[in-house]
Protein backbone atom coordinates (compact mmCIF):
# COMPACT_ATOMS: atom_id res chain seq x y z
CA UNK A 1 0.00 0.00 0.00
CA UNK A 2 2.68 2.32 0.73
CA UNK A 3 5.23 1.67 -2.49
CA UNK A 4 3.12 3.90 -4.50
CA UNK A 5 6.08 5.21 -6.11
CA UNK A 6 5.92 1.95 -8.90
CA UNK A 7 2.56 1.01 -8.89
CA UNK A 8 -0.34 2.46 -10.94
CA UNK A 9 -2.76 4.54 -9.01
CA UNK A 10 -5.47 2.57 -7.49
CA UNK A 11 -8.26 3.30 -5.02
CA UNK A 12 -5.53 2.06 -2.37
CA UNK A 13 -2.51 3.63 -3.17
CA UNK A 14 -4.43 6.65 -3.10
CA UNK A 15 -5.39 5.95 0.41
CA UNK A 16 -1.62 5.16 0.94
CA UNK A 17 -0.93 8.69 -0.61
CA UNK A 18 -3.17 9.75 1.88
CA UNK A 19 -2.44 8.08 5.00
CA UNK A 20 1.40 9.34 4.47
CA UNK A 21 0.66 12.72 3.99
CA UNK A 22 -0.91 13.09 7.09
CA UNK A 23 1.88 11.41 8.90
CA UNK A 24 3.96 13.91 7.65
CA UNK A 25 1.76 16.58 8.41
CA UNK A 26 1.47 14.88 12.22
CA UNK A 27 4.88 14.67 12.44
CA UNK A 28 6.06 18.25 11.33
CA UNK A 29 3.31 19.61 13.65
CA UNK A 30 4.78 17.89 16.80
CA UNK A 31 8.62 18.82 15.31
CA UNK A 32 7.18 22.42 15.40
CA UNK A 33 5.87 22.25 18.34
CA UNK A 34 9.35 21.10 20.02
CA UNK A 35 11.17 23.06 17.56
CA UNK A 36 10.01 26.34 19.58
CA UNK A 37 10.42 24.41 22.87
CA UNK A 38 14.02 23.42 21.74
CA UNK A 39 14.83 27.26 20.90
CA UNK A 40 13.36 29.08 23.84
CA UNK A 41 15.74 26.58 26.13
CA UNK A 42 19.05 27.10 23.96
CA UNK A 43 18.75 30.50 24.25
CA UNK A 44 17.70 30.74 27.45
CA UNK A 45 20.86 28.60 28.45
CA UNK A 46 22.76 30.40 25.55
CA UNK A 47 21.81 33.56 27.85
CA UNK A 48 22.79 31.97 31.10
CA UNK A 49 19.22 31.34 31.77
CA UNK A 50 17.14 28.23 32.53
CA UNK A 51 14.19 28.73 29.88
CA UNK A 52 11.02 27.26 30.07
CA UNK A 53 10.53 24.81 33.27
CA UNK A 54 6.97 24.84 34.32
CA UNK A 55 4.41 23.07 32.15
CA UNK A 56 5.44 19.70 32.46
CA UNK A 57 8.27 17.66 33.81
CA UNK A 58 11.12 20.37 32.42
CA UNK A 59 8.96 22.17 30.92
CA UNK A 60 8.15 20.03 27.88
CA UNK A 61 4.71 20.71 27.81
CA UNK A 62 5.51 24.53 27.16
CA UNK A 63 4.77 24.41 23.56
CA UNK A 64 1.07 22.55 24.14
CA UNK A 65 0.21 24.95 26.49
CA UNK A 66 1.10 27.72 24.13
CA UNK A 67 -1.26 25.98 21.79
CA UNK A 68 -4.34 25.71 23.30
CA UNK A 69 -4.54 29.05 24.99
CA UNK A 70 -4.08 30.61 21.56
CA UNK A 71 -6.74 28.12 20.54
CA UNK A 72 -9.40 29.45 22.76
CA UNK A 73 -8.27 33.38 22.40
CA UNK A 74 -10.59 35.82 19.93
CA UNK A 75 -10.01 36.01 17.07
CA UNK A 76 -10.22 39.85 16.78
CA UNK A 77 -10.69 41.14 13.16
CA UNK A 78 -9.99 44.75 13.19
CA UNK A 79 -12.90 47.65 11.70
CA UNK A 80 -10.94 49.04 9.07
CA UNK A 81 -9.18 45.70 7.92
CA UNK A 82 -9.75 44.34 4.37
CA UNK A 83 -11.78 41.31 5.51
CA UNK A 84 -11.33 38.89 2.95
CA UNK A 85 -7.42 39.41 2.71
CA UNK A 86 -6.91 39.22 6.32
CA UNK A 87 -8.75 35.94 6.88
CA UNK A 88 -7.21 34.56 4.14
CA UNK A 89 -3.61 35.88 4.08
CA UNK A 90 -2.41 32.72 7.16
CA UNK A 91 -3.64 30.31 5.02
CA UNK A 92 -2.05 31.25 2.07
CA UNK A 93 1.26 32.00 4.36
CA UNK A 94 0.55 28.19 5.74
CA UNK A 95 -0.02 26.09 2.64
CA UNK A 96 3.11 26.34 0.50
CA UNK A 97 5.31 25.84 4.01
CA UNK A 98 3.25 22.48 4.22
CA UNK A 99 3.82 21.73 0.29
CA UNK A 100 7.75 22.25 0.19
CA UNK A 101 7.80 18.96 2.62
CA UNK A 102 6.41 16.84 -0.01
CA UNK A 103 9.86 16.58 -2.00
CA UNK A 104 12.08 16.36 0.56
CA UNK A 105 13.64 12.86 0.99
CA UNK A 106 13.68 11.96 4.85
CA UNK A 107 14.69 8.17 4.55
CA UNK A 108 16.06 5.96 2.26
CA UNK A 109 13.09 4.40 1.31
CA UNK A 110 11.61 7.66 0.52
CA UNK A 111 7.86 6.67 1.23
CA UNK A 112 6.91 10.07 2.09
CA UNK A 113 8.73 11.56 -0.70
CA UNK A 114 6.98 12.39 -4.40
CA UNK A 115 9.98 11.40 -6.51
CA UNK A 116 10.01 14.94 -8.35
CA UNK A 117 12.54 15.26 -11.45
CA UNK A 118 11.97 19.56 -10.90
CA UNK A 119 12.29 18.84 -6.80
CA UNK A 120 14.55 21.61 -6.13
CA UNK A 121 12.65 23.82 -8.79
CA UNK A 122 9.25 23.09 -6.58
CA UNK A 123 10.60 23.88 -3.44
CA UNK A 124 12.09 27.10 -4.66
CA UNK A 125 8.86 27.94 -6.37
CA UNK A 126 6.89 27.29 -3.77
CA UNK A 127 8.95 28.95 -1.08
CA UNK A 128 8.67 32.44 -2.66
CA UNK A 129 4.41 32.40 -3.01
CA UNK A 130 4.60 32.84 1.09
CA UNK A 131 5.29 36.25 0.60
CA UNK A 132 2.29 36.63 -1.42
CA UNK A 133 0.61 35.76 2.27
CA UNK A 134 2.87 38.30 4.11
CA UNK A 135 2.37 41.28 2.19
CA UNK A 136 -1.59 40.09 2.18
CA UNK A 137 -1.84 40.38 5.78
CA UNK A 138 0.32 43.68 6.09
CA UNK A 139 -1.72 45.22 3.68
CA UNK A 140 -5.40 44.00 4.43
CA UNK A 141 -4.50 44.98 8.52
CA UNK A 142 -4.49 48.54 7.63
CA UNK A 143 -1.95 49.25 10.07
CA UNK A 144 1.15 50.99 9.98
CA UNK A 145 3.27 48.87 12.19
CA UNK A 146 1.93 46.04 9.60
CA UNK A 147 2.18 47.66 6.00
CA UNK A 148 6.08 48.49 6.77
CA UNK A 149 6.98 44.78 8.19
CA UNK A 150 4.64 43.58 4.85
CA UNK A 151 7.14 45.91 2.64
CA UNK A 152 9.86 45.07 4.49
CA UNK A 153 9.40 41.77 4.35
CA UNK A 154 8.29 41.17 0.59
CA UNK A 155 11.51 43.68 -0.38
CA UNK A 156 14.23 41.24 1.63
CA UNK A 157 12.36 38.04 0.52
CA UNK A 158 12.45 38.51 -2.96
CA UNK A 159 16.21 40.62 -2.54
CA UNK A 160 17.48 37.16 -0.72
CA UNK A 161 15.42 34.78 -3.02
CA UNK A 162 18.13 35.04 -5.88
CA UNK A 163 21.69 34.39 -3.95
CA UNK A 164 19.12 31.50 -2.36
CA UNK A 165 18.37 30.27 -6.02
CA UNK A 166 21.73 31.03 -7.24
CA UNK A 167 23.48 28.78 -4.58
CA UNK A 168 22.26 25.42 -5.39
CA UNK A 169 23.14 25.89 -9.67
CA UNK A 170 26.40 24.27 -7.67
CA UNK A 171 25.31 21.35 -6.42
CA UNK A 172 22.91 21.11 -9.52
CA UNK A 173 25.62 21.31 -11.56
CA UNK A 174 27.54 18.71 -9.76
CA UNK A 175 24.62 16.17 -9.57
CA UNK A 176 23.29 16.95 -13.18
CA UNK A 177 19.76 16.61 -11.70
CA UNK A 178 17.60 18.84 -10.03
CA UNK A 179 15.78 15.66 -8.27
CA UNK A 180 16.43 15.45 -4.19
CA UNK A 181 16.78 11.83 -4.30
CA UNK A 182 18.98 11.51 -7.15
CA UNK A 183 21.21 14.32 -5.85
CA UNK A 184 21.62 12.78 -2.07
CA UNK A 185 22.56 9.25 -4.32
CA UNK A 186 25.36 11.54 -5.97
CA UNK A 187 27.02 12.56 -2.71
CA UNK A 188 26.97 9.01 -1.64
CA UNK A 189 29.07 7.96 -5.17
CA UNK A 190 30.74 11.10 -5.51
CA UNK A 191 34.25 11.84 -5.09
CA UNK A 192 34.46 14.79 -2.76
CA UNK A 193 31.85 13.23 -0.65
CA UNK A 194 29.42 15.50 0.69
CA UNK A 195 28.50 17.97 -1.43
CA UNK A 196 29.82 20.56 1.45
CA UNK A 197 33.33 20.32 0.70
CA UNK A 198 33.37 20.95 -3.16
CA UNK A 199 30.49 24.03 -3.06
CA UNK A 200 31.64 25.69 0.29
CA UNK A 201 31.31 28.94 -1.18
CA UNK A 202 27.96 27.69 -2.35
CA UNK A 203 26.94 26.64 1.31
CA UNK A 204 27.73 29.80 3.39
CA UNK A 205 25.75 31.57 0.45
CA UNK A 206 22.47 29.09 0.91
CA UNK A 207 22.46 29.53 4.79
CA UNK A 208 22.92 33.42 4.87
CA UNK A 209 20.17 33.54 2.50
CA UNK A 210 18.13 30.69 4.29
CA UNK A 211 18.62 32.86 7.22
CA UNK A 212 17.30 35.86 5.71
CA UNK A 213 14.45 33.86 3.95
CA UNK A 214 13.48 33.05 7.54
CA UNK A 215 13.26 36.37 8.66
CA UNK A 216 15.69 35.34 11.22
CA UNK A 217 18.31 37.43 13.25
CA UNK A 218 20.10 39.10 12.14
CA UNK A 219 17.89 39.53 9.02
CA UNK A 220 14.30 39.70 11.00
CA UNK A 221 13.76 43.23 10.45
CA UNK A 222 10.04 42.59 9.20
CA UNK A 223 9.32 41.21 12.81
CA UNK A 224 11.37 43.60 14.61
CA UNK A 225 9.43 43.28 18.14
CA UNK A 226 11.40 46.56 19.37
CA UNK A 227 10.33 48.90 16.40
CA UNK A 228 7.70 47.46 14.40
CA UNK A 229 5.59 45.54 17.13
CA UNK A 230 5.94 41.92 15.50
CA UNK A 231 5.64 43.19 11.87
CA UNK A 232 2.86 42.35 9.33
CA UNK A 233 1.12 40.46 12.00
CA UNK A 234 0.66 42.73 14.87
CA UNK A 235 -3.10 42.56 14.20
CA UNK A 236 -3.51 39.41 14.31
CA UNK A 237 -4.45 36.97 17.58
CA UNK A 238 -5.68 33.35 18.40
CA UNK A 239 -5.46 30.79 16.13
CA UNK A 240 -4.47 33.08 12.88
CA UNK A 241 -1.53 34.30 14.35
CA UNK A 242 -0.46 30.83 15.73
CA UNK A 243 -0.89 30.18 11.91
CA UNK A 244 1.62 32.73 10.57
CA UNK A 245 4.14 31.06 13.64
CA UNK A 246 3.68 27.53 12.40
CA UNK A 247 3.98 28.44 8.46
CA UNK A 248 7.58 30.17 10.52
CA UNK A 249 8.78 27.13 12.21
CA UNK A 250 7.46 24.44 9.34
CA UNK A 251 10.07 26.82 7.35
CA UNK A 252 12.89 26.49 9.63
CA UNK A 253 12.72 22.56 9.82
CA UNK A 254 12.62 22.54 5.64
CA UNK A 255 15.17 24.72 5.09
CA UNK A 256 17.06 22.50 7.43
CA UNK A 257 16.12 19.51 5.94
CA UNK A 258 17.08 21.14 2.29
CA UNK A 259 20.22 22.43 3.48
CA UNK A 260 21.15 18.76 4.87
CA UNK A 261 19.86 17.15 1.68
CA UNK A 262 22.07 19.07 -0.80
CA UNK A 263 25.40 19.99 0.92
CA UNK A 264 25.36 17.64 3.80
CA UNK A 265 24.44 14.27 2.42
CA UNK A 266 20.82 13.60 3.27
CA UNK A 267 19.17 10.62 4.56
CA UNK A 268 22.92 8.73 3.57
CA UNK A 269 25.25 7.50 6.86
CA UNK A 270 27.05 4.10 7.80
CA UNK A 271 25.49 1.97 10.63
CA UNK A 272 22.19 4.08 12.17
CA UNK A 273 18.93 4.05 10.23
CA UNK A 274 18.79 6.24 7.18
CA UNK A 275 16.03 8.43 9.38
CA UNK A 276 18.08 8.88 11.86
CA UNK A 277 20.79 10.11 9.97
CA UNK A 278 18.64 12.81 8.57
CA UNK A 279 17.42 13.62 11.84
CA UNK A 280 20.67 14.11 13.34
CA UNK A 281 22.03 16.51 10.44
CA UNK A 282 18.88 18.59 10.44
CA UNK A 283 19.25 18.71 13.99
CA UNK A 284 22.55 20.01 13.75
CA UNK A 285 21.57 22.73 10.72
CA UNK A 286 18.33 23.49 13.30
CA UNK A 287 20.91 24.40 16.21
CA UNK A 288 23.52 26.38 13.85
CA UNK A 289 20.60 28.74 12.79
CA UNK A 290 19.37 28.86 16.60
CA UNK A 291 22.88 29.43 18.23
CA UNK A 292 22.73 32.42 15.42
CA UNK A 293 19.92 34.43 16.54
CA UNK A 294 21.66 34.36 20.05
CA UNK A 295 24.72 35.76 18.72
CA UNK A 296 23.94 38.44 15.85
CA UNK A 297 22.55 41.68 16.59
CA UNK A 298 20.30 42.91 13.98
CA UNK A 299 21.67 44.25 11.03
CA UNK A 300 20.23 48.04 9.34
CA UNK A 301 17.85 48.39 6.53
CA UNK A 302 19.87 49.84 3.91
CA UNK A 303 23.00 46.81 5.43
CA UNK A 304 20.63 44.21 4.55
CA UNK A 305 19.80 45.58 0.93
CA UNK A 306 23.16 46.31 0.17
CA UNK A 307 24.66 42.78 1.62
CA UNK A 308 22.19 40.75 -0.84
CA UNK A 309 22.66 42.49 -4.19
CA UNK A 310 26.55 43.62 -3.57
CA UNK A 311 27.75 40.86 -1.61
CA UNK A 312 25.66 37.36 -1.89
CA UNK A 313 24.35 37.66 -5.61
CA UNK A 314 28.06 38.42 -7.21
CA UNK A 315 30.03 36.02 -4.89
CA UNK A 316 26.89 33.18 -5.57
CA UNK A 317 27.89 34.19 -9.73
CA UNK A 318 31.29 33.48 -9.22
CA UNK A 319 30.42 30.57 -7.63
CA UNK A 320 28.56 29.13 -10.40
CA UNK A 321 31.48 29.86 -12.80
CA UNK A 322 33.79 28.56 -10.61
CA UNK A 323 32.24 25.36 -10.16
CA UNK A 324 31.92 24.99 -14.35
CA UNK A 325 35.75 25.54 -14.77
CA UNK A 326 36.14 23.01 -11.90
CA UNK A 327 34.44 20.40 -13.32
CA UNK A 328 35.73 21.48 -16.88
CA UNK A 329 39.43 20.51 -15.85
CA UNK A 330 39.28 17.79 -13.26
CA UNK B 1 2.09 7.03 -15.36
CA UNK B 2 3.94 6.43 -11.89
CA UNK B 3 5.44 10.12 -12.64
CA UNK B 4 2.16 11.29 -12.09
CA UNK B 5 1.99 9.76 -9.02
CA UNK B 6 4.39 12.14 -7.69
CA UNK B 7 2.34 14.56 -8.70
CA UNK B 8 -0.71 13.56 -7.26
CA UNK B 9 1.20 12.84 -3.81
CA UNK B 10 2.13 16.67 -4.02
CA UNK B 11 -1.82 17.53 -4.77
CA UNK B 12 -2.60 15.83 -1.72
CA UNK B 13 0.02 18.32 0.44
CA UNK B 14 -1.73 20.81 -1.10
CA UNK B 15 -5.18 19.49 -0.36
CA UNK B 16 -3.86 18.45 3.33
CA UNK B 17 -2.42 21.45 3.26
CA UNK B 18 -5.76 23.56 3.16
CA UNK B 19 -7.68 21.47 5.05
CA UNK B 20 -5.69 21.93 8.66
CA UNK B 21 -5.88 26.03 8.55
CA UNK B 22 -9.47 25.68 7.34
CA UNK B 23 -10.79 23.12 9.90
CA UNK B 24 -8.64 24.77 12.72
CA UNK B 25 -10.05 28.39 11.53
CA UNK B 26 -13.40 27.90 10.38
CA UNK B 27 -14.72 24.71 11.87
CA UNK B 28 -12.88 23.86 15.04
CA UNK B 29 -11.98 27.56 16.08
CA UNK B 30 -15.95 29.08 16.09
CA UNK B 31 -16.33 26.16 18.40
CA UNK B 32 -13.74 27.02 21.16
CA UNK B 33 -13.19 30.61 20.95
CA UNK B 34 -15.32 33.48 22.59
CA UNK B 35 -16.42 36.07 19.92
CA UNK B 36 -17.46 39.58 21.73
CA UNK B 37 -16.06 42.29 19.69
CA UNK B 38 -16.48 45.72 20.64
CA UNK B 39 -15.38 48.67 19.27
CA UNK B 40 -12.12 49.13 21.57
CA UNK B 41 -10.69 45.69 20.48
CA UNK B 42 -11.44 45.93 17.03
CA UNK B 43 -9.66 49.64 16.59
CA UNK B 44 -6.77 49.63 14.79
CA UNK B 45 -3.50 49.03 16.91
CA UNK B 46 -1.22 52.37 17.31
CA UNK B 47 0.45 51.72 20.12
CA UNK B 48 -2.42 52.63 22.51
CA UNK B 49 -3.47 55.98 21.19
CA UNK B 50 -5.99 56.63 18.65
CA UNK B 51 -5.01 55.90 15.28
CA UNK B 52 -4.04 58.65 12.32
CA UNK B 53 -5.02 58.41 9.33
CA UNK B 54 -4.78 55.95 7.09
CA UNK B 55 -1.92 53.40 6.76
CA UNK B 56 -2.68 52.92 2.65
CA UNK B 57 -0.32 55.95 1.87
CA UNK B 58 2.55 56.00 -0.28
CA UNK B 59 5.44 54.19 0.42
CA UNK B 60 9.38 54.68 -0.75
CA UNK B 61 10.00 54.07 -3.88
CA UNK B 62 12.53 52.01 -3.62
CA UNK B 63 10.94 49.13 -2.88
CA UNK B 64 9.20 49.32 -6.84
CA UNK B 65 13.10 49.25 -8.06
CA UNK B 66 13.47 46.31 -6.00
CA UNK B 67 10.75 44.03 -7.36
CA UNK B 68 11.76 45.00 -10.83
CA UNK B 69 15.18 43.71 -10.54
CA UNK B 70 13.86 40.94 -9.08
CA UNK B 71 11.72 40.33 -11.82
CA UNK B 72 14.65 40.56 -14.08
CA UNK B 73 16.87 38.57 -11.93
CA UNK B 74 14.58 35.67 -11.24
CA UNK B 75 13.93 34.89 -14.67
CA UNK B 76 17.39 35.33 -15.86
CA UNK B 77 17.58 32.51 -12.83
CA UNK B 78 15.78 30.31 -14.55
CA UNK B 79 17.39 30.15 -17.57
CA UNK B 80 20.61 28.75 -15.85
CA UNK B 81 18.94 25.98 -14.11
CA UNK B 82 18.04 23.88 -17.08
CA UNK B 83 21.89 24.95 -18.30
CA UNK B 84 22.90 23.78 -14.97
CA UNK B 85 21.45 20.23 -15.58
CA UNK B 86 23.23 19.62 -18.22
CA UNK B 87 26.49 20.74 -17.69
CA UNK B 88 27.73 17.94 -17.81
CA UNK B 89 27.31 16.91 -21.52
CA UNK B 90 27.63 20.35 -22.37
CA UNK B 91 31.51 20.90 -22.28
CA UNK B 92 33.04 23.62 -23.14
CA UNK B 93 30.64 24.87 -25.48
CA UNK B 94 28.05 25.59 -22.76
CA UNK B 95 30.72 27.01 -20.68
CA UNK B 96 31.40 29.56 -22.70
CA UNK B 97 27.93 30.10 -24.01
CA UNK B 98 27.23 30.40 -20.18
CA UNK B 99 29.72 32.93 -19.17
CA UNK B 100 28.61 35.52 -21.91
CA UNK B 101 25.45 35.36 -20.45
CA UNK B 102 26.66 35.75 -16.79
CA UNK B 103 28.94 38.52 -17.98
CA UNK B 104 25.65 40.37 -19.35
CA UNK B 105 23.52 39.85 -16.31
CA UNK B 106 26.64 41.17 -13.97
CA UNK B 107 26.54 44.31 -16.70
CA UNK B 108 23.06 44.93 -15.72
CA UNK B 109 24.32 43.81 -11.86
CA UNK B 110 26.98 46.84 -12.43
CA UNK B 111 24.38 49.14 -14.16
CA UNK B 112 22.25 49.21 -11.35
CA UNK B 113 25.06 49.53 -8.79
CA UNK B 114 26.52 52.77 -10.21
CA UNK B 115 22.71 54.06 -11.26
CA UNK B 116 22.49 54.23 -7.42
CA UNK B 117 19.50 51.88 -6.99
CA UNK B 118 21.31 49.52 -4.81
CA UNK B 119 21.51 52.55 -2.40
CA UNK B 120 18.65 52.48 0.49
CA UNK B 121 18.06 55.91 2.10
Amino acid sequence: MFSWQATPLRPLTLLGMLIGVVVVLALVLGIVTYLIYFERKVIGWMQGRIGPNRVGPLGLLQSVADVLKLLIKEDIIPANADRALFLLAPVIAFVPSFMVLAVIPYTASHIFTANLNVGLLYYIALSSLTILGIVMAGWASNNKYSLLGGMRSAAQMISYEIPLGLSVLGVVMLAGSLNLVTIVQHQATDRFGWYIIPQIIGFVVFMIAALAELNRTPFDLPEAESELVAGYFTEYSGFRFAFFMLSEYVYVFAISALATTLFLGGWAGPFLPSWLWFAIKTSAIIFFLFWVRATMPRMRGDQLMSFAWKVLIPVALFNVVLTGALSLIG
Amino acid sequence: MLYANAFIFTVLFLVVGMALPIGALAVLGPLLRPNRPSAGKTATYESGVEPVGDARARYNVRYYLYALLFVVFDVEILFLYPWAVEYHHLGLFGFTEMIVFIVLLTVGLIYAWRKKVLEWN
